[in-house]
């Protein structure tokens, strides 16, 4: 009988009552949200339930999200269970100002860097982890640049004084166009992002 | 192997204690292929420990995605795994035509088809070359470079580029094929087997490649998997999941092909696996070949699905019509919102599955995109496939894993 959706919510369910929550299959995929305090307690029911076997991790990473206030950093895990052939996409929540979520690296041995690139980019903080340290970026940065207070350039923001790219400076290229407003309002027409 | 605990050196009288020697296997050094960083602990000749430094070539491709429109980042998946980049292009393509719930015809999936496992053999080709350098055989490799740049000269015919390829559109090619790509193809077919197959000749059954590599960095079935291989290199270890059959995209399942698996997942398997995936790469390919060769017609044109919010309309049409100037200029300005919603998608890339996470907010740019690198994750299992064994070992290791800083780093 193959593995379906439907029956893994029952299992889950079953074991975990209202603790699991948020059920929804956007593109099929079975999706939904624990406490993270129970995030271990899930990863391992998932794994060693006979009739789940969910013993792949395809991948994990982190999300930003600062309009939900406690709950800004959500950690997302991608398992795969390879005899059926079944996925399930499974988040947590946490508060950011206490990012510390418990570490996958004792079940998958892959989570190790996946959640140093999480910590990396987000600052999510994996308690127990073998070896939380930055992993793309440098060492010494003091921030986490993937978190939504940190947007990118505008590409066509026109407020930087740079003379190689006509832009201000003492050549006079595009002086014209220099006061005009802040950075922010050239975000304006990106309504889609989160403001901070 | 004798333990690691005995050591091989033997100091003269009041030397200083440490008897391993710390070396550094990159950033930029031949035996890597790529920039990362191996620190290397040596007990005479044998590893002792690996820390391995990566991120030299980070380029922060999942933050600039947060502000391009979906097509912009079609180059930025190029700079992934830069020896397979169509593959990279198509699963980036397929993942959006998923969250757009766009159907291709199957003409376009029966071109991307022949592309993508075009792009399989150019990676494997480089790839088991390379082990071939790095054990000593020159030959092989420029050999086989001269059927890359057939490959590479195909793309070249399809999308005018060769190497970070950027190859056609959400919802199929910028072209058609023209004769000459179809020409080139029909060379690369016949030449291709027979080269490989000298390929072979000079490596599968050489003795001293085989010492080389027998038994070299081996991984079981349980670690691997532990430790999330996915591609060729899980292949070796003996799991045949491969994303082209468990779940299939580009119609993947009219095909016909088999996936090769080894048992012990040291370097001689994984160079015997992409060895046999090139073959049946080559089978796929003329399937794929004979299906495009049978739509008779209007349909024999058809090279892209009809989604105009997507796809650039052509540079004529944008001079003398309408609505092709208008959606030219929405999707040029990145104009146009996509709907909410989260998807994960994944292709069989060169490495192994190569997901693409997308959570759309419904604005104009990915809310959050974040790709699946199979290279950065089986990165991690080096120490322990490299422990107790030889330094030329490590560097042989380091080839057959077919370790791509510009995927590990993103």
């Amino acid at each position: 009988m193959p593995l379906t959706n439907e029956h893994i919510k029952q299992k889950l369910i079953e074991k975990f009552g209202e603790q699991v929550s948020n059920f929804s299959e956007p593109y099929s995929l079975l999706t939904f949200e624990a406490p993270k305090e129970l995030n271990l307690k899930v990863l391992n029911f998932l794994y060693d339930e006979p009739e789940l076997k969910f013993r792949f991790l395809t991948t994990l990473c982190g999300v930003h999200y600062p309009q939900q206030k406690g709950r800004e950093l959500a950690v997302v895990y991608h398992l795969h269970n390879l005899e059926d052939n079944a996925r399930v996409r499974f988040k947590i929540f946490t508060d950011i100002n206490q990012p510390d979520i418990y570490t996958a690296t004792g079940l998958f041995s892959a989570a190790n860097w996946l959640e140093r690139e999480t910590y990396d980019f987000y600052g999510v903080n994996f308690v127990g982890h073998p070896n939380l340290k930055r992993i793309l970026n440098v060492d010494e940065m003091d921030y986490f640049p993937m978190r939504k207070e940190y947007p990118l350039e505008d590409s066509t923001r026109i407020d930087k004084d740079d003379e190689m790219f006509g832009r201000g400076g003492t050549l006079g290229y595009g002086t014209e166009k220099t006061d005009h407003g802040t950075l922010s309002e050239e975000n304006k027409h990106d309504e889609g992002k989160p403001v901070l | 192997m004798s333990t690691i605990a005995e050591p091989h050196i033997r100091l003269p009288e009041g030397s200083i204690e440490k008897t391993t020697t710390t070396l550094n296997l990159g950033p930029t050094h031949p035996a890597t292929h790529g920039v990362f960083q191996n620190i290397i602990e040596l007990d005479g000749e044998r590893v002792v420990s690996a820390e391995q430094t990566i991120g030299y070539i980070h380029r922060a491709f999942e933050k600039i995605a947060e502000r391009k429109p979906l097509y912009q980042i079609t180059p930025l998946t190029d700079r992934l795994n830069y020896c397979s980049s169509p593959i990279n292009n198509i699963g980036w393509h397929t993942t959006c035509e998923k969250l757009l719930g766009i159907k291709v015809p199957k003409r376009v999936d029966y071109l991307r088809v022949i592309i993508m496992e075009l792009a399989r053999i150019g990676d494997h080709l480089i790839c088991n070359s390379i082990v071939g350098v790095d054990s000593g055989a020159y030959t092989g490799f420029l050999y086989l470079m001269q059927y890359r740049e057939l490959i590479y000269e195909i793309w070249e015919e399809v999308c005018g580029s060769r190497l970070t390829t950027n190859i056609g559109r959400i919802g199929g090619f910028e072209r058609n094929f023209n004769d000459i790509a179809f020409q080139k193809l029909d060379k690369f077919l016949k030449e291709y087997p027979g080269v490989l197959k000298e390929f072979e000749h000079l490596f599968v059954r050489n003795r001293i490649f085989m010492d080389r590599t027998i038994g070299v960095g081996p991984i079981s079935a349980e670690r691997a998997l532990n430790y999330g291989f996915t591609g060729p290199n899980l292949r070796a270890a003996g799991v045949d999941y491969d994303v082209r059959v468990h779940n299939p995209y580009c119609s993947y399942e009219d095909f016909d092909f088999k996936v090769p698996v080894g048992t012990t997942g040291d370097c001689y398997d994984r160079f015997l696996v992409r060895e046999e995936e090139m073959w049946q790469s080559l089978s796929i390919i003329e399937q794929a070949y004979q299906k495009v060769r049978e739509f008779k017609g209007a349909e024999a044109e058809v090279y892209h699905a009809d989604v105009p919010e997507y796809y650039l309309p052509p540079k004529e049409d944008v001079y003398t019509k309408m609505e092709a100037l208008i959606w030219h200029f929405k999707i040029i300005m990145g104009e146009i919102d996509m709907p909410a919603g989260e998807v994960y998608h994944s292709v069989e890339g060169g490495n192994g599955e190569l997901g693409f996470y997308l959570i759309s907010d419904s604005g104009r740019a990915p809310y959050r995109l974040h790709f699946r690198r199979p290279c950065f994750i089986y990165y991690q299992a080096f120490e322990e496939m490299i422990k107790g064994q030889m330094l030329s070992d490590a560097v042989i290791l380091l080839s057959s894993l077919n370790l791509i800083a510009g995927e590990m780093d993103s």
